[in-house]
């Protein structure tokens, strides 16, 4: 293998977006999670939700910002890395990305600032309204990017001139044939992420203190995992569904990529679904192969006898790597699995009454954490490793698509990467654990008839001395 | 148009010519409001106390991302419609635009962490300071790069990983942090009090005088870069029209620095814009019709009609929304910041 400035691009441009995809496959579910507090502190007026919504602010202004910084990069690295990608693609995929800024970017950003820092600006509704349409924005954002993915995935609605995409039909560019369920995948992928930080975190504070430590102190984090605990509940299930229909999708228009994710060399019918097994990619066959007889066949084509595909009908070099592909569409779906017994799991204990005091349960939660995390990840990794060896599936091969630079200079802004994104990811995480040490701000001082009734100014309560904002009253509008 | 561009007819000649205008636009409006934040963090280590550090960060914390967002529409808007100069430019600016972001990155991330931090808040104001003048630093590079042109085949780029790198290009890079340190020192003056205020006037007397002699020492370089940009300007009819450009701006300059010295509050920050705008019309007057200089032209280098079209029915419905509410979000942050914040106990922090 030579470090070109080929295989360079593609390890800065797989880093660089692995570690980008985090924030806003967390930040997506977490903006959609504080308009979801901010509508029941409206609606209730229960202090409870507003603390929640104080507190996982915060945790959303860092993760915020990391997304938008590392995402700057990847609005860039098109161009710098793969210039004739952009060459190629830029007629179709230009404008799909330039809608995504103007419909998405701008709106997240300036409502950004006033859900942050507006509260005493703006009135109740109003910030409301805020918090909701940087929640709009996060899923108009992901409307665009999985639009303008998908196209490389399953391109559409173009023609080939001059050696290069232009648009035919924009209606079929946008939603190309990957696009609907994909965009539905990745969103739901995104909710359950957040769900499952989410009720993890609120399970470690959870069990940081003694289960008879006052109420007070323990009622957000309880409420917290509760609401994420049902939402996972309802969900998991639902998104196995849209993750089976995607896969008959991948069967239809990417049946290479599909063979690489089974494992299966020759078109057959009868396939079985493979547990385990370890590819072996000179000799075009599996070794230690454990599978369930005709489950494989069934679960992608909905008939025991119904036929797949196999790797062995296109020639090597159109074949993407059997390995990752292989084990990262397992390890995925193992999360997922593992997601559902979460979730069946918290059902009966919420049954049994023991949801907030079962250690076992509060600690496999604390566990689950980053569980969304590693499913998104890994469900990048079968998309895009499957679709090589294109980059544009069909139509352009990644080898073909970098730029003319120099191995030397990808060499030095790799490492930079590398550097920068572990220091400044360290950082991050750091202050997010301390913030979650902290947990939200306990609500003590108001119980009793306060409880449930909803103060005249909302963000203005005595019990506010606690976090003091001195800028309240000295940012008089003048 | 001023005999380019002759080729091409119908919407192939009016398409290229709007979307210039729009990036024009998209990339003054970048220059202008990410400016005036890279330039409070460029004057960043120069405050005198903790406090003012607060308050300077403050007065632009809720607004910043959105001024970002600029940046992201300049790169994305080229890929949209000039896919060629975004191909032929990114591989040629690699260096400085990498550069630029991971400075950028460091200081983005200071505005969530510094208030987060307790030992470690010195780190990210370093990390502020430093990104921010280092990310103005690089984008007056790539400025500089641009003005002397890029080797090109017509569809990529042919020349050397450092061609951007010359005296010429240092020197922009210098210029501009004057520039940006301008533009902040007058935000600062318009959005501060007391002390402060008294200091960010100093400031911006101080990186007045150094962004007039820098704009005059770029503009006596140019005609040595030999690309005959001079014969536009000293040209007959040209300098006819041409003259009171500068003019405009030796005026304008002259009037920052009374409303300064007077005392006055948000005049020099919008003098300042226009400074900056002179300067850009001069920028673009030297080289239109080229978006690849020395050879490419807008023309050369766009999209398809359709893709001009798609996304300039996107840009006609969305872009008033969006300057709509952008401006509402700096309404909503309008007045001075308070004088008294502390330990970083306000917003949401």
């Amino acid at each position: 293998m030579e470090f070109d400035a080929l295989l360079l691009s593609r390890i800065q441009f797989a880093f660089t977006i692995a570690f980008h995809i985090i924030f806003p496959a967390f930040t997506i579910g977490l903006a959609s999670w504080l308009a979801a507090l901010e509508f029941n502190w409206l609606r209730t007026g229960n202090p409870l939700y507003r603390n929640l919504f104080r507190f996982w602010v915060k945790v959303f202004a860092v993760s915020f910002g990391l997304g938008v910084v590392s995402g700057i990069v990847m609005s860039y690295q098109f161009g710098t890395n793969w210039s004739r990608f952009s060459e190629f693609t830029g007629n179709v995929l230009g404008p799909v990305i330039a809608y995504e800024v103007i419909t998405a970017f701008f709106l997240e950003a300036a409502f950004l600032g006033i859900m942050l820092f507006g509260w005493e600006r703006v009135g109740d509704r109003l910030h409301f309204f805020a918090t909701c349409m940087v929640a709009l924005g996060t899923l108009i954002s992901a409307f665009w990017i999985l639009s303008a993915n998908s196209w490389m995935q399953t391109p559409d609605g173009f023609a080939i001139e001059n050696g290069k995409a232009v648009p035919v039909d924009w209606f079929k560019v946008v939603f190309n044939p990957s696009f609907p369920l994909r965009y539905a995948h990745m969103v739901m992928g995104c909710y359950l992420t957040t769900a499952f930080a989410v009720a993890g975190m609120s399970a470690w504070m959870l069990l940081r203190h003694p289960h008879d430590a006052p109420e007070a102190k323990l009622a957000a984090s309880r409420r917290s995992m509760s609401m994420a605990l049902w939402f996972a509940t309802i969900f998991v299930p639902v998104q196995i569904i849209i993750g089976d229909l995607h896969g008959l999708g991948v069967l239809k228009y990417q049946p290479t990529k599909l063979a690489a994710i089974e494992g299966n060399w020759d078109r057959m019918a009868n396939m079985p679904l493979r547990l385990f097994a370890i590819p072996d990619e000179v000799a075009e066959t599996n070794h230690y192969e454990i599978g369930i007889p005709k489950i494989g066949s069934w679960v992608l084509t909905h008939a025991f006898d119904g036929v797949v595909p196999g790797l062995k009908e296109v020639p090597p070099e159109d074949r993407p790597p059997v390995w990752p592909v292989f084990f990262s569409f397992r390890i995925m779906v193992a999360i997922g699995f593992a997601m559902l017994g979460i979730g069946l799991w918290s059902l009966y204990l919420r049954w049994k009454g023991t949801l907030f005091t079962n250690r076992t349960f509060l600690t496999a939660a604390m566990i689950m954490t980053p569980s969304g995390f590693g499913a998104v990840l890994f469900g990048w990794f079968t998309a895009e490793i499957g679709r090589q060896p294109w980059v544009v599936y069909g139509h352009l091969r990644t080898a073909d698509a970098v730029s003319p630079i120099t191995a030397g200079a990808v060499t030095a802004s790799l490492l930079t990467f590398v550097v920068v994104y572990a220091f400044v990811f360290g950082f991050g995480s750091y202050y997010l654990a301390k913030l979650l040490r902290r947990g939200p701000d306990p609500i003590e001082d108001i119980r009793g008839e306060d409880l449930g009734k909803k103060p005249k100014r909302p963000f203005s309560v005595p019990d506010e001395g606690l976090e003091g904002r001195p800028g309240d009253k000295a940012l008089p509008a003048r | 148009m001023f005999g380019f561009g002759t080729e091409y007819e119908g919407l192939a000649f009016w398409l290229p010519l709007i979307w210039s205008g729009l990036i024009a636009v998209a990339v003054a409006m970048y220059v202008i409001v990410d400016g005036f934040d890279l330039g409070v963090g460029i004057l960043f280590k120069a405050a005198h106390t903790e406090n003012w550090r607060d308050r300077m960060m403050f007065s632009v914390a809720p607004i910043w991302d959105g001024n970002e967002t600029w940046l992201i529409l300049g790169g994305g808007g080229l890929f949209a419609v000039f896919h060629v100069a975004y191909a032929v430019l990114m591989p040629a600016l690699y260096v400085p635009i990498i550069l630029m972001l991971i400075a950028l990155i460091f200081r983005g991330v200071a505005f969530e962490f510094r208030f987060k931090a307790d030992r470690s808040k010195f780190l990210w104001d370093n990390a502020f300071f430093f990104g921010s003048l280092l990310a103005t630093f690089f984008q007056g590079m790539v400025l500089g790069a641009f003005v002397q042109g890029f080797a090109n085949d017509g569809r990529q780029f042919t020349g050397g990983t450092f061609d951007f790198l010359t005296p010429f290009s240092v020197l922009t890079g210098i210029s501009l942090i004057f520039g940006y340190a301008l533009l902040g020192a007058t935000w600062c003056v318009m959005k501060t009090t007391g002390e402060l205020e008294i200091w960010a006037r100093r400031m911006a007397v101080r990186f007045l005088l150094l962004t007039i002699v820098a704009m005059a020492a770029v503009s006596v370089w140019v005609p040595f870069l030999g690309r005959q940009i001079e014969t536009r300007w000293f040209t007959w009819p040209n300098i006819a029209f041409l003259a009171p450009i500068p003019l405009i701006t030796a005026y304008v300059a002259y009037r920052l620095f009374r409303d300064l010295e007077e005392g006055r509050h948000y005049r020099p920050f919008f003098l300042t814009i226009g400074l900056f705008l002179l300067g850009y019309l001069g920028l673009g007057i030297s080289l239109f019709p080229y978006n690849v200089p020395p050879n490419l032209t807008i023309w050369d280098t766009s999209n398809t009609v359709s893709s001009q079209l798609f996304a300039l029915v996107g840009f006609a419905i969305v872009l008033p929304i969006t300057f709509a509410y952008t401006a509402y979000a700096y309404w909503v942050f309008r007045g001075k910041v308070a004088e008294e914040i502390s330990g970083g106990g306000y917003g949401y922090h």
